[in-house]
């Protein structure tokens, strides 16, 4: 057992070593200094205390995506469209956020949280619906509703949600009471982030539940033969997925924005996929590549200050990493997908 | 005489495993020779060393006197050898001529001549006298004749030796009938055949000569004029192995399993079961034997609540049990052996202990208020691993660690552990070697003797014969016929399951 999640570990650890050296040479080739430019990544991504801080935020963001994407993986559904998820959940949360005066914060945030999670639940079960009754595949159909709900949220921004007298198309701002607090500069969400982590890892470890959504993911013919609800553990694990997602966009609302204009939240679905694929669809296992990632981001702009290179170049090292850490595991995913495919029935075994 | 094919000092490990230790074998032109031995014994890594699947450690292969380079499939085939392997690599949506030329299709330019495709396949199948209608879809064809297309795709390569890997294991009597003719044509024309199987009584019908493997290594070679099935059963196992099961008399009391008019569709929405009734009482074990398609698959499903019931009733000791509902039935009493245990039996990345508990988990002990107990959990299969000597180091190591009779053990424990009213029990030794086949055997006897009522469905027709108090036989989606298993003959019964009245 040992023996496997250090294996496990070695692919990504060394998917970043390799991607940092290519890394290393095209920003060489650019006439700029590679060990200053990672001399700085690792500065104002986490040694300096500012930097830290973003880091740790932008990770715990990552990190609830990534555990929205790990869910579902799990019960074998690849919620690729998590992003029209986290669009419900952000403006759902905003709304409360604006709209709800004069009740304190620890009553406020949780309502909000709830009521964006609900939102991204009802997107996400949505489509775990149509899959379980129609056979709907929710890879077509998450994309499809990302589109529905990026038109549905621009129209509520642009009319009803929008903040009368000004240029651009926005919210009112989020109340004090629904803006999570830091602790000692840190971010709050950080921490709610990898508690929500340890708790999805015990749900999937230890509760019945959590167990046959697993199994379900991992054999589908053998859980309907063992009196597990395939069709029900598929609606459930896309609205816990799309609630996880939904959660996400609140957070961001919360801790970052300050207020909802979609362009904001562009992206932060797409990351929790490449998250859950580092961290091998491990809720615990995401959390070093989302802190990784994280620092990568709040860097960013200081690689291209302080060491003259293209702030692009982290997309770039990103997708490399991405590229090397997944490959294989993606395609153990798409061959175990595949094996029902395959030629002639053959003899069973 | 220069043999066609030698192996000397083949040896193969993988990592935990000596697959194959110094193995010697000569295989001569015209001969056939059968590969014998328990699951796991190597005969499939062998088999691949020789077609280079599978690249071994140490030792040689020459073919016709030239030394073959390791681990190359191109250059066995150069040489001469082709393989049929156990799962079929056909296209189902295509036709037969091709599925047989695909991958190397006559063409003029960029086209493929169909016509000159349709004649070489009809002039192949001739040749050999392996009839196909060319123009068939594979998906339409009885198994029999998918894997007669993949023999003549084989042969298609010219080739002096063939390999067979398990040909006969999803066979009904009379398609093995046949296959067996085949080899013997093909043996009669100059190839040399190389084929794995554990049913002992092909070997003594077809081989020229008997290679028995166990644990990797070679433990002798015999022919069936020197032998006989228990020979040959103790070689493979290395001890005596009782091949007819011993039973005292059933005493059959209440019904405890009470079909009445049940219909079901298969896949494909087409009738598979049709106003079928039948009871099986406590304490007896009655056999469904029929040629495979004939329903039974359906009806087992409907019956364990995994498939519609489209019409009637299933009585488990006398109340109703729920249609579409697995969990529900298997709630009532019943226990239910698949017959795929890879797809439906076992998830095969789970341990063997969350295996063992696999339609049990959300119950006590294994889980209190939906928090499971693992302590339970690991003593309960702890129990079973060495009450059902399921030949592994750990409860904790993955299904797919297990080789097939195993797995069959861990299935076949989870299912015969709960005290069940009712055991319907599928295929339940496809695939499984002779020691563990006993096993189950002896199991099942003593279920029915603990006051269980027992279905069993085989195609293995000699299964039903020597297990079963009743036997029904199924075709076309009904009963024709049900009789004593006592005084059941082997023809007639045959005769009935190809549709044949008596």
């Amino acid at each position: 057992m040992k023996f496997k999640i250090t294996r496990d570990a070695l692919v990504p650890i060394a998917s970043v070593l390799v991607a940092l050296a290519i890394g290393a040479i095209l920003i060489a080739a650019q006439g700029h200094s590679p060990m200053q430019a990672y001399h700085v990544l690792i500065v104002k991504g986490f040694q300096s205390t500012s930097g830290l801080q973003a880091t740790l935020s932008k990770a715990g963001i990552l990190i609830i995506s990534g555990l929205a994407i790990t869910f579902g993986l799990r019960a074998g559904l690849f919620n690729i469209g998590a992003q029209g998820q986290v669009l419900s959940g952000a403006l759902a949360f905003t709304y409360i956020g604006y709209r709800l005066h004069g009740i304190p914060m620890w009553i406020h945030i949780p309502i909000a949280l709830i009521f964006g999670a609900a939102c991204g639940a009802l997107v996400g079960g949505f489509a775990g619906f149509l899959k379980a009754t129609r056979g709907v595949h929710e890879v077509i159909s998450t994309i499809m509703l990302n589109s529905i709900m990026a038109a549905i949220v621009d129209y509520l921004t642009q009319n009803q949600f929008r903040l009368q007298g000004q240029p651009n198309t926005r919210t009112p701002d989020i109340l004090h009471s629904a803006r999570l607090p830091h602790i000692f500069g840190y971010p709050t969400g950080f921490i709610i982030a990898v508690l929500l982590a340890i708790v999805i890892n015990w749900v999937f470890k230890r509760t019945t539940i959590g167990f046959e959504l697993d199994t379900v993911g991992r054999n589908r013919s053998a859980s309907w033969y063992a009196g597990i609800s395939v069709k029900k553990s598929i609606v459930l694990g896309m609205l816990v997925s799309g609630a996880i997602a939904g959660f996400t966009g609140g957070m961001f609302s919360s801790e970052t924005t300050g207020y909802f204009v979609p362009a904001f939240y562009s992206g932060i679905g797409f990351d929790g996929i490449t998250i859950a694929l580092l961290g091998r669809a491990n809720p615990i296992a995401l959390i070093p590549g989302a802190i990784f990632i994280g620092g990568m981001r709040s860097a960013q702009s200081a690689i291209q200050f302080e060491a003259g290179v293209s702030p692009d170049i982290i997309n770039l090292l990103l997708a490399l990493v991405l590229f090397f850490a997944t490959a294989p595991f993606l395609a153990k995913l798409i061959k175990s997908n595949a094996k029902t495919l395959t030629t002639t029935s053959g003899w069973g075994s | 005489m220069e043999a066609l094919l030698r192996i000397e000092h083949l040896s193969k490990s993988f990592p935990g495993v000596k697959a194959n230790d110094d193995i010697s074998i000569e295989v001569h032109k015209g001969e056939i020779v059968a590969l014998l031995g328990e699951n796991g014994a190597g005969k499939s890594t062998l088999v691949k060393s020789v077609f280079g699947l599978v690249k071994p450690d140490s030792g040689t292969i020459t073919i016709k006197g030239e030394e073959i380079e390791p681990g190359d499939t191109a250059a066995a085939i150069r040489h001469g050898v082709g393989m049929v392997h156990q799962h079929f690599q056909l296209v189902p949506v295509m036709s037969v001529v091709e599925n047989i030329i695909l991958g190397d299709e006559p063409h003029k330019g960029v086209f493929v001549t169909k016509k000159a495709a349709r004649e070489e396949v009809i002039a192949l199948s001739a040749r050999y006298g392996l009839e196909v209608d060319p123009d068939a879809f594979v998906e339409d064809l009885p198994v029999g004749i998918q894997q007669r297309i993949e023999i003549l795709k084989a042969l298609r390569k010219d080739i002096d030796l063939l390999i067979l890997d398990e040909p006969s294991a999803v066979l009904t009597p009379h398609e093995i009938d046949e296959l067996l003719e085949v080899i013997r044509k093909l043996a009669a024309s100059g190839v040399g055949i190389l084929f794995i199987t554990h049913k002992l009584h092909e070997v003594m019908a077809v081989a020229d000569r008997v290679v028995v493997l166990r644990n990797g290594k070679l433990v002798g070679t015999t022919t069936p004029k020197e032998t006989n099935e228990e020979g040959l059963a103790q070689m493979m196992v290395g001890r005596n192995v009782v091949l007819s099961v011993e039973k005292g008399p059933a005493r059959a009391k209440e019904v405890a399993l009470e079909i009445k008019d049940l219909s079901v569709k298969d896949d494909r929405h087409l009738d598979a079961v049709t106003h079928f009734s039948l009871e099986v009482r406590a304490g007896e074990i009655l056999g469904i034997a029929g040629v495979e398609g004939n329903g039974q698959r359906e009806l087992v499903e409907a019956i364990c609540g995994m498939r519609h019931r489209q019409t009637g009733t299933v009585k488990v000791s006398g109340k109703e049990s729920p249609d579409m509902d697995p969990r529900g039935v298997h709630l009532m009493g019943v226990s239910h052996i698949p017959e795929d245990r890879e797809k439906d039996g076992l998830v095969s990345s789970y341990s063997i202990a969350d295996n063992l508990t696999l339609n049990q988990f959300n119950l006590k002990p294994f889980s209190v208020k939906g928090i499971r107990d693992f302590n339970a959990r690991d003593e309960y299969a702890d129990r079973l691993v060495k009450e059902f000597d399921i030949r592994t180091p750990s409860f904790q190591n993955s299904a797919s660690s297990l080789s097939g009779g195993n797995k069959q053990k861990v299935v076949v424990a989870r299912e015969l552990t709960q005290n069940s009213h009712v055991i319907v029990a599928s295929q339940p030794t496809r695939g499984v070697d002779v020691g563990s086949i006993e096993f189950i055997h002896k199991q099942l006897i003593s279920a029915r003797d603990g006051g269980a009522a027992v279905l069993l469905v085989s195609a293995e027709l000699d299964e039903i014969l020597s297990l079963s108090d009743r036997i029904a036989v199924m075709f076309g989606g009904k009963i024709v016929a049900i009789i004593d298993g006592q005084d059941a003959d082997r023809q007639y019964v045959g005769r009935l399951m190809a549709g044949l009245s008596g």
